[in-house]
């Protein structure tokens, strides 16, 4: 090895890319966002290299998903409604996590029930030796709510991350739905009940039709817009959601680039979950990673940690009117 | 690593690499890669088809018959499509680092392909899925393919003989000038039945008995078909009935294409179970016998 290289190597030792989730410490703020990750990525990554994986949602019961099709792209980003397919508990722990125990890289199971007591005792379940953290899905249709999801209202949240809390001991992020009109008051009641860390947020709930046929474009008539076109409303959430709670916010939605990765740590988000971009772009997280280390390094940034919260809100009596000027 | 190439791919790139600060320790390859093409030529074979060549690396080269690619298609005016587009392999050549495809004009993302000239890049990322197998011991088969199937078991001729196995391609179109790949698979020593709605003959029960005729004859080790769920059942029927082999290449609208999103998935019959796989992973080459229009 040449000191050139030698030299580079130093330099990027020097940007410090760990970041703290909730009682774990992840090597860098990247990671997958759930159901757009599978052991498939491997042909595609270093999977040493991720901050940590993050599993497709599991159910306890067999779950065969949505009907054709599931997905419909649209001008920015895409529509799914795949509908948590799942092969069940046992399947996961005897032939899935057997994949990732080779990896230097923390496993999060991202959890489903249609319950409170159903996603307590399916957390309970999967708190065992190999599982680093518990990412719980309350997106989903609550039953006992009429089908609205967990995440829409504080007080289904609360409930069902205060049964969660009680179920494990492992750490507990617990993953909001967008599709409410006060996603802070949402964090709050999550982070009230006992979880260590919120998800801000996952898809935002849409609709597409098909002009020749005038049917949805969706089996299941409504679906989930992810990719960059969500990525300013969720920004918005995270900085929001990190003003109003102490824990730490997992951004997702929208990101593609480490600008993206960067603007989302600076609205509060202490880590980043990538999910459409790797569709796209299947090695998106790694160029992520290296990205977030070069902005770093050209900024004199000793600690991407240091990003977080780190927008700058200035209050100030005079307008700033460059904007309408702007420099070419 | 050829996976940082990916770096280059990003229409804005984030940040400028940093030289050697991206070296990874572990000893991991990536097997499936993104990276742009050269493309080479990219004309019109017949009315409805069109045939693009582009320069790649070794791996994407090394792609194998029944194999795909997933194109992010470049945005025609006025379009945006989103997702990159699955396309099967019409040809590879480790060699001359090229891959092959053939396509059809039909949408947003094809439309976007017909706009590359020589010279233009084109983003590939592959090979992907499970492609043919041909077993040493089959003296002969029989490829059974209509409309843009005719593409994906083009590759298959040029592999069989280099297997020692001969190979009868019945082929189907709406009329004699839609055909594609016939010169191909004739380079390759193959024989090809031609048979057209125009002319009357592509319905199951002609080429039925092109198919019995050949098992008769002893002319029929294996069946490998793409494109038509008709075909498909008439080859089912015999492959059943004469306890032969047989795989299909299936079609789905895809997402990610590397099995992460599950949007691609079909119904299978597994031994009178029916369960649900992943064109895209699990495929797109299946069992004949498994296989469910």
């Amino acid at each position: 090895m040449n000191a050139a290289i030698n030299a580079g190597m130093r330099a990027a030792a020097d940007v410090d890319l760990s970041v703290g989730i909730g009682g774990l410490t992840l090597r860098n703020p990247v990671m997958p966002a759930s159901g757009t990750f599978a052991e498939g990525l491997e042909k595609v990554m270093d999977f040493n290299r991720l901050g940590a994986f993050v599993t497709k949602t599991i159910t306890r019961e067999l779950r065969a998903g949505n009907p054709l099709p599931r997905v419909v792209e649209r001008p920015g980003g895409l529509i799914n409604a795949i509908g948590i397919p799942s092969k069940g508990v046992p399947y996961f722990i005897e032939k899935t996590m057997p994949h990732y125990a080779a990896y230097d890289t923390p496993l999060v199971v991202s959890i489903s029930a249609p319950t409170a007591e159903g996603f307590a005792s399916l957390a309970a379940e999967l708190s065992v030796p190999g599982i680093a953290a518990i990412e719980a899905n309350i997106s989903c249709p609550n039953i006992e709510e009429d089908g609205k999801a967990f995440a829409m209202r504080a007080e289904s949240t609360e409930k069902v991350t205060r049964e969660l809390r009680r179920a494990t001991t492992l750490p507990l992020w617990v993953k909001l739905t967008p599709n409410t009109g006060d996603v802070p008051e949402v964090a709050r009641a999550a982070e009230a009940a006992g979880a260590d860390a919120v998800v801000v947020a996952n898809t935002i709930l849409s609709m597409a039709i098909d002009l020749k046929t005038f049917k949805p474009c969706l089996g299941n008539i409504m679906g989930g817009l992810s990719g960059p076109a969500i990525k300013p409303i969720v920004l918005r959430q995270v900085f929001q959601c990190a003003k109003a709670v102490k824990i730490p916010v997992i951004g997702c939605g929208g990101i593609s680039t480490a600008e993206d990765a960067v603007e989302y740590m600076l609205a509060g988000a202490s880590a980043v979950q990538v999910g459409t971009a790797t569709f796209l772009q299947p090695a998106a997280m790694t160029t992520i990673i290296d990205g977030l280390e070069a902005f770093c390094r050209r900024r004199e940034i000793p600690r991407v940690a240091e990003l977080i919260r780190g927008v700058v809100i200035e209050e100030t009596d005079e307008p700033d009117l460059a904007w309408l000027d702007p420099v070419p | 690593m050829s996976i940082q190439r990916d770096q280059s791919l990003m229409a804005e790139p984030p940040v400028a690499a940093i030289g050697g600060g991206t070296c990874s320790p572990a000893p991991w390859k990536a097997s499936v890669v993104a990276e742009l093409a050269e493309v080479v030529r990219n004309e019109a074979v017949n009315a409805e088809y069109r045939h693009l060549v582009a320069n790649c690396s070794e791996e994407a080269a090394r792609a194998q018959p029944g194999q795909f690619f997933q194109l992010l298609c470049p945005q025609p005016a006025g379009e945006q499509p989103f997702l990159r587009r699955p396309m099967s392999l019409y040809g590879a050549d480790p060699d001359r680092r090229q891959v092959e495809f053939l396509y059809k004009v039909t949408g947003a993302g094809t439309r976007g392909l017909d706009t590359l000239r020589p010279g233009d890049r084109l983003d590939i990322m592959g090979p992907l899925g499970v492609g043919f197998t041909l077993d040493p011991n089959w003296r002969h088969i029989v490829a059974v393919g209509r409309g843009a199937g005719l593409a994906t078991l083009a590759p298959l001729a040029k592999a069989a003989k280099a297997n020692g196995t001969q190979v009868t391609a019945v082929f189907s179109a709406r009329r004699p000038g839609l055909l594609v790949s016939v010169e191909l698979f004739h380079r390759h020593g193959a024989d090809v039945i031609a048979v057209t709605d125009s002319e009357q003959t592509s319905g199951p029960a002609n080429v039925e008995r092109i198919l019995r005729r050949h098992i008769a004859e002893g002319r029929c080790d294996a069946f490998f078909t793409c494109g038509s769920s008709r075909l498909m059942r008439v080859q089912q029927r015999l492959a059943r009935e004469f306890g032969l082999p047989g795989q299909v290449a299936m079609e789905q609208q895809m997402a990610c294409g590397i099995g992460l999103c599950y949007c691609c998935v079909r119904d299978f019959n597994v031994n009178g179970e029916i369960v649900n796989r992943r064109v895209c992973w699990d495929g797109p080459v299946f069992d004949l016998m498994e296989a469910l229009p």
